[in-house]
């Protein structure tokens, strides 16, 4: 599998989703946001955690409209695989690719703390690796994690199976208390209409080694990986 | 010519910001407020001297990036 992790001016986790992509078995190239065009061969883009121009304006909304967002727009629309993670998420919601805002956190504190989410469905390439329902033990870190939809959107996201994530208890049951930044319906995470597509906040590529306390954020890497044959 | 751009979140939308200045207020003791709103004020300087085309560039800059419309409004004024 080819993977593309864009980078942004003030993106900060490309490091880690590189490492992450590469110990699942991916090849991984960094690519600059002012570039027009995908590398040859890009099988999955990856828009990457941090703080892309600042936060500006609103989260994700200036890297939303990069040069390169038209290219990852393409690629969405041949079916190609695209994953936002953190302000990737905020990334994908201005830029049209995803449904949705992430507001500012309803208790307005920035939260960093390890988060389990609950595995919605696991027939897509992004979490076969995974257990239906199982909690997934990551982390969380961010200010503006509160996802916001219309009724007749998040009607859609529930009616169409296409939540990826919530907010849960280690236990796997999703409770007021375990959704920190108030999104709604406890929405961690969410598909486009065909799949092809996942936003989600928490970081999964943080916990892939034992050394930093866990490795639960593996089975999304090796989700994709798996969905590729491999390499001659 | 120079136009304001004013941002403001859609009826309904949470503004948990606006809540901590309303909250803020009250502990100031300032009277009277009943509800604050957060919004964003863009002062725009235009090349052009005609209003038209002024107002077309301006739609365009709220429509493609000044305002997010799933959650906020906006309005111009030519000034």
């Amino acid at each position: 599998m080819r993977s593309a992790v864009i980078v942004f001016p003030g993106s900060n986790r490309e490091g880690d989703v590189v490492r992450a992509l590469k110990q699942a078995g991916s090849d991984v190239q960094k690519v600059w946001h002012a570039e027009h065009e995908l590398p040859k061969g890009t099988d999955l883009v990856v828009l990457p955690g941090g703080f892309s121009y600042g936060d500006y304006l609103r989260c994700g909304a200036i890297a939303g409209r990069a040069a390169v967002m038209d290219a990852v727009r393409a690629h969405a629309a041949r079916g190609g695989l695209v994953l936002g993670i953190c302000n990737g998420f905020q990334i994908l919601c201005e830029s049209g690719l995803l449904p949705g805002i992430l507001m500012r956190n309803a208790n307005l504190k920035f939260i960093c703390h390890r988060q389990f989410l609950k595995v919605e469905r696991n027939d897509t390439a992004f979490t076969k690796a995974y257990v239906q329902d199982q909690a997934i033990d990551v982390c969380v870190a961010h200010g503006e994690g509160n996802y916001t939809a219309d009724v007749e959107t998040l009607k859609r996201l529930e009616g169409e199976g296409l939540v990826a994530f919530r907010y849960c208890d280690a236990h796997g049951h999703v409770t007021a208390d375990a959704n920190r930044n108030g999104s709604m319906n406890s929405i961690a995470g969410i598909y486009s209409d065909n799949l092809n597509v996942l936003g989600m906040m928490p970081h999964p590529e943080n916990l892939i080694e034992d050394l930093v306390g866990g490795t639960d954020g593996r089975g999304l890497f090796e989700s994709l990986v798996s969905s590729f044959p491999r390499a001659a | 010519m120079k136009a304001r751009v004013t941002v403001t979140l859609k009826n309904g939308v949470l503004d948990p910001q606006g809540k901590a200045i309303e909250g803020a207020l009250k502990s100031l003791g300032v009277d009277g407020i009943a509800g604050v709103r957060q919004g964003k004020v863009f002062d725009i300087e235009l090349e052009t001297a005609d209003k038209v085309q002024a107002e077309t560039s301006l739609k365009a800059a709220c429509e493609k990036l000044l305002a997010n419309t799933v959650i906020e409004n906006y309005r111009v004024e030519l000034i």
